[in-house]
């Protein structure tokens, strides 16, 4: 037995992926009889005109049968005498590339499929690159519907030459093509004799044979054939500043038996009573006994091994891939998220670059801000600025100021604080990441690290300018100023308020200026002469256009009656960022309803210049929405402005 | 490369992800329905803390209708490991008097899925560990080791997470919650294999013993207790018969064995020509019932 071999099949829509591995099942008696009368009861109402339907196997959600396609991967799960396999089947389809993309990231080969009649389609490029982008180093090219082709080896020669020059393109390592037919069962479990002139090996005996090369060790490779230092190396001086890279590395020169190195990320300490405290994880790469000297990242201490459980059995040594728990001789400062490990070569720091697969419908725009998760670390993290992105057909670098659903693209990613790391070629965990939204939790993209950001090449960040279009963009908003304006009792105020309930439930990042907070505090000094009216809204005005400036969306409610304050404002603010709505409530609801009884003491004459009774109120000429509150109830108004707001593309 | 074998990689697999979630989540806990995948979870949590006990409590969702057998087992397993075992019934269905022989497919939505919801909200627990393998159903086979679930337990199949390599997501808004599947790449083989290779305890149904059996609809039924009632022209006989799985004994068929030891049971599971799910009265409907169950809320 060769244990266990996870691989994928992929390639474009109706290349036939799910009737390759359905027929596959079937021809070595995979599957079990009461599926095997399933599949052939469905096939009699399929497509196939009563001939098996071997991609029903697969296709298990009921979308996927009613509209014949892949949607998400599935995996199934056989055993030959000679190897166990997971296979995840993937859709074809472009806008399910990211479930394409999650059978890719768990696999260690690839099946990619291509039609025959078609040869390589954009799709096949895009999936060859994916996989390549999630570390998979092993492809099997099966042409697919030989049958169709007549089984002609011209065209198959023709097609093997492109797919030769792809693998040089994608820089694949191991590729092996091979000729098939899907539904007739070619080269698939047992030699085809319609193809005397392909000389190779069945679809099943390449994935019995194939020795994966995988990821994780091209770190410890690294490091033993370097020239090691004892103990902790910094290879940047300057240790200990703030946002400085450190790479760390504990090594010693590799000898002729090489031991090799041990990476371990902490998942959780494991404290049962006062007496016992245990680190545990899963071994990312290679091996720790119990004696060995351990370092501490990111703290970088080190203390020796005094005891090591495999699962719960007590063992002198473990190996990559196992789950251990390991104790230390002395109390050190460790906790989920730190590392332990020996002579590897690893990053600690705030900064790298990475390539990022994004999977979101919204684009991706530099300076967004999205939880990072990199092996069992959560943090916040910012997109830097995205450096450029990669062409999925032609490997081209694009200049591009955003990066789409299921494109590819280098980034520089800045973390909220220290962070164990590695290239993603190096190790696997420690080297691939993926964000998450910070509003709706979902999973918006995946990255691999391609290095750490130095010193040298952190200068952008550190002399870059900190625009008001980065701070929003770091808010994921465009900051605005809704300015509210009507009459005393009008509603304004309550409005306000529930729009910016509303608003930042949604994540929005709000400020309310009102009479309370501005009368009290910033123009306490102003009172109603004309003079100080006009004063009064000109530091409204510029205070809104400030938070704007920090990202902020504000939202005002003053009367403000004179047409000339409030265009001032409009000036100051900027008109594409003034938003104005009148609330319109006529003044007999406004009088009638007199929350404060200022009406009724205006009446008596006790208040001069009261704005409608004994002053003008100017109607704006042109708002951006006009709203009665008279009219609707206070849920209907937000939903009203909310609307008006996205139609403008506000928010 | 991995140099572990297939059992030690999934075992390597599962533990990572159920401390993961210990890690990570807020209110864990860990779905027991006393079967074998039920048993072989609870040593995987045995394992991925020792010394320290699980740091979760177990939820069986009893149905009133399970073997008796499986009761005394679950008290048994909850005594020998410490286990803080919680017990749910829908007392509302009780009261109604649902029950598998008149209500059907009603009876597992109340019994099940609906007293699993109650059970979710009223502990509060936003993640729940659950015994479910890819290779037991065609919509499971799709379904990610962290399964999201809305406010209202409910899975959406076309917009699930991307789920890359083991970084896995576990973040919550209020109220919304995780199924998770730490067993997802095990078959049955897999599971007999490891309870072989460990010695998992299990409910003695799962070996072949002379048994009181009646023959319905093609299933064979035990009678477990006095409220299995006969239909005309039923009768109760004794036939060595074996489970291969477990639920509510009126909706679980056995089938004709001599295997009565560990061995025997792993050679006759090897060599099986049907999949374990025909023994599961409820599975026999249309193809996409599993699916449309899940989209309500069963696990």
């Amino acid at each position: 037995m060769n244990g266990l071999l996870k691989f994928i099949t992929c390639g474009s829509v109706d290349d036939g992926k799910s009737t390759l591995i359905g027929h596959m099942l079937y021809d070595a008696k995979l599957i079990y009889t009461d599926q095997e009368k399933a599949l052939e009861l469905e096939s009699k109402v399929g497509s196939c005109e009563g001939g098996l339907d071997y991609s029903l196997l697969l296709d298990g959600l009921m979308a996927e049968r009613e509209q014949g396609i892949t949607i998400d991967v599935a995996y199934r799960y056989f055993t030959t005498e000679r190897r166990s396999f997971i296979v995840a089947d993937t859709p074809g389809h472009e806008e399910y590339t990211r479930n394409m993309a999650v059978g890719a990231s768990f696999a260690e080969l690839a099946v990619i499929l291509v039609d025959a009649g078609k040869g390589i389609l954009p799709q096949t490029r895009r999936h060859a690159r994916i996989c390549r982008f999630m570390g998979i180093r092993d492809f099997i090219f099966a042409l697919n519907k030989m049958d169709l082709i007549h089984y002609n080896k011209n065209i198959f020669l023709k097609i093997e030459k492109d797919i030769k020059k792809l693998a040089v393109d994608l820089e694949l390592d191991h590729i092996t093509v091979i000729p098939v037919s899907a539904t007739e069962g070619d080269n698939v479990t047992v030699r085809s004799d319609k193809m005397p002139w392909y000389q190779g090996k069945t679809l099943l005996s390449c994935l019995e044979e194939t020795v994966v090369s995988g990821t994780g060790q091209e770190g410890l490779e690294q490091v033993l054939s370097g020239t090691g230092q004892e103990g902790l190396e910094q290879v940047l001086s300057g240790a200990g500043q703030e946002g400085l890279e450190q790479t760390v590395s504990s090594g010693q020169t590799a000898s002729a038996q090489p031991e090799p190195g041990f990476v371990m990320p902490v998942q959780r300490v494991c404290r049962p009573n006062h007496s016992f405290r245990g680190f545990q994880g899963q071994i990312e790469a290679g091996r720790v006994a119990v004696g060995d000297q351990l370092t501490i990242l990111p703290s970088g201490e080190r203390a020796e091994v005094s005891g090591v459980l495999v699962g719960d059995k007590e063992a002198a040594a473990a190996g990559t891939g196992q789950p251990v728990t390991l104790t230390l001789d002395r109390e050190v400062d460790v906790s989920r998220g730190c590392v332990l490990m020996k002579e590897v070569s690893l990053h600690c720091g705030t900064m790298f670059t990475a390539m990022l697969l994004w999977m979101d419908d919204a684009a991706l725009v530099s300076g967004r801000n999205f939880y990072l998760k990199l092996g069992t670390r959560i943090l916040p993290a910012t997109i830097l600025q995205i450096k450029y992105q990669v062409d999925i057909h032609s490997g081209e670098h694009l200049a591009d100021a955003a990066l789409h659903k299921n494109e590819i693209g280098c980034c520089d990613v800045l973390v909220s604080d220290k962070v164990v790391f590695a290239e993603f070629r190096k190790y696997k965990s420690l080297g691939s990441f993926i964000l998450i939204d910070r509003v709706t939790n979902m999973t918006s993209a995946c990255g691999v690290i391609e290095h750490p950001l130095r010193r040298a090449e952190t200068v952008t960040w550190q002399t870059m300018d900190v625009t008001r279009e980065f701070r929003a963009g770091q808010m994921n908003q465009k900051p605005m100023t809704i300015w509210f304006t009507g009459l005393s009792g009008s509603g304004k105020s309550t409005l306000a308020n529930a729009l910016e309930k509303r608003l930042s439930t949604s994540g929005k990042h709000t400020m309310l200026l009102d009479g309370d907070n501005i009368r009290l505090g910033l123009n306490r000094n102003l009172g109603f002469t004309e003079k100080d009216r006009v004063e009064n809204i000109r530091r409204i005005a510029e205070v809104s256009r400030l938070m704007n400036d920090a990202g902020l969306i504000v939202l005002t409610s003053f009367i403000s009656p004179y047409r000339s304050d409030r265009d001032n404002a409009g000036e100051i603010i900027g008109r594409e960022d003034f938003i104005e709505i009148y609330v319109s409530t006529p003044l007999e609801e406004c009088e009638r309803r007199d929350v404060k009884g200022l009406y009724k003491r205006a009446r008596q004459g006790e208040i001069p210049n009261f704005t409608g009774i004994s002053s003008p109120y100017e109607e704006p000429l042109d708002p951006q929405l006009r709203i009665d509150t008279s009219r609707h109830s206070l849920e209907a108004c937000v939903d009203i402005i909310l609307e008006e707001l996205k139609k403008s593309g506000r928010i | 490369m991995n140099q572990l074998s297939h059992l030690d990689t999934l075992e390597a697999e599962a533990i990572y992800i159920i401390r993961e979630v210990a890690a990570e989540c807020e209110k864990p806990v860990m779905l027991y329905s006393i079967g074998k995948d039920s048993s072989v979870m609870l040593r995987l949590a045995i394992k991925a803390f020792y010394p320290e006990k699980p740091p979760f409590p177990f939820l069986h969702i009893d149905t009133t209708w399970k073997f008796r057998e499986m009761i005394g087992f679950r008290s048994r397993m909850a005594t020998e490991y410490g286990l803080e075992m919680l017990v749910y019934t829908n007392e509302e269905g009780i009261r109604a008097g649902i029950n598998p022989f008149d209500h059907g497919a009603a009876y597992t939505d109340i019994m099940k899925t609906q007293a699993l919801r109650q059970a979710l909200d009223h502990y509060g627990f936003t993640a729940a560990f659950g015994g479910g393998r890819r290779d037991e159903e065609k919509s499971r086979a799709k379904e990610r080791i962290f399964s999201f679930r809305n406010e209202h337990h409910a899975w959406d199949p076309k917009n699930q997470r991307p789920e890359m390599w083991k970084a896995y997501n576990t973040r919550l808004h209020q109220g919304e919650s995780m199924r998770v599947f730490p067993l997802s790449n095990w078959t049955e083989k897999d599971i007999w294999q490891y309870i072989r290779q460990e010695n998992i305890p299990i409910v003695p149904l799962y070996f072949a013993k002379e048994r009181p059996v009646v023959s319905r609809e093609g299933n064979i039924i035990l009678v477990d207790d006095e409220r299995m009632k006969l239909l005309p022209g039923e009768a109760v006989e004794r036939k060595k018969v074996r489970f291969r799985t477990l639920g509510c004994y009126p909706l679980t068929g056995g089938i004709e064995s001599e295997a009565d030891t560990l061995d025997l049971v792993v050679a006759e599971t090897l060599s099986a020509v049907s999949s374990e799910r025909t023994s599961r009265v409820i599975d026999h409907e249309a193809a996409g019932s599993m699916e449309r169950r899940k989209r309500e809320g069963y696990f």
